[in-house]
């Protein structure tokens, strides 16, 4: 874990970020967003947690962006004007911002350097989910089957 | 030299105010809800923070309660997104500030 990796990876994740929040057109802020999904995964790679960052780009990357490619495109009209800005949210995003910069400056028992540990290996997760955390994994795959049934109910036709 | 644990969480906080941002000062109902995933993607680089910073336990809770997050924040992608086509359809916009046929 180098400090030069952390900064580019920091600049590329917040830049992208920050451009999929202002951008004007909604497909380029998409785009931005992978591009920001990716800086989290390389983050989590960084931090020693492989499979979260696989997961990471495999759900987000993979499925959560082309489905707001997909709905971007089946909302679309030309002419629809995307401006309007809100003035009042980024002066509530800047007080939130220098409230959790502070506090965390605040706080000196943050400023600590990682702990050596083995690595995590796939086979330990996937003993903890099957002992540990069987009851949440049901209940994940329950709420996954919901948001499924929930969301074809949402864009089905309606006969009348 | 290693990056502090101080370092990752201020990135996360930025990361949590510009979804915030997104979320409050755009119009338009899919950037809510890229606000609202990034304020997600926040929250999961706190968890792994922490998790890869603090005393390392028999079980790694950090790890799990991530995975478990990502999984639900899917699963509301996919249920925002269709009501975003399902608003698209009855009014014709999708602008959050024309959809105000419940104001008093």
């Amino acid at each position: 874990m180098s400090t030069a990796a952390f900064i580019v990876i920091a600049i590329l994740t917040l830049a992208a970020s920050l451009a999929a929040a202002s951008l004007p057109k909604l497909i380029h802020a998409a785009l931005c967003l992978v591009v920001a999904f990716v800086g989290i995964a390389a983050f989590f790679f960084l931090l020693g947690a492989e499979f979260v960052g696989l997961v990471q780009i495999f759900v987000y990357v993979g499925a959560v962006a082309v489905l707001i490619v997909f709905t971007i495109l089946l909302t679309r009209r030309a002419d629809e004007k995307t401006a309007g800005f809100n003035w009042v949210g980024v002066v509530i995003a800047l007080a939130v911002f220098a409230g959790l910069i502070w506090t965390i400056l605040q706080t000196p028992s943050l400023a600590v350097s990682p702990p050596l540990m083995e690595p995590l290996t796939v086979k330990r997760i996937g003993e903890v989910l099957m002992t540990d955390y069987v009851w949440p994994l049901q209940c994940v795959g329950l709420l996954l089957t919901a948001a499924l049934i929930g969301g074809l109910i949402l864009v089905m036709e309606e006969k009348r | 030299m290693m990056p502090t644990l101080t370092l990752f969480l201020m990135v996360s906080a930025a990361l949590f105010c510009i979804g915030l941002l997104a979320a409050l000062s755009r119009r338009h109902a899919i950037f809510i809800l890229i606000g609202i995933e990034l304020m997600l993607a926040a929250a999961n680089l706190n968890f792994i923070a922490f998790w890869r910073f603090g005393p390392q336990p028999q079980s790694p809770t950090g790890v799990m309660v991530a995975i478990f997050s990502i999984a639900i924040a899917a699963a509301e992608a996919a249920v925002g997104l269709a009501l975003v086509i399902a608003v698209y359809r009855h009014y014709r916009t999708t602008s959050v500030d024309k959809l105000n046929q419940l104001k008093g």
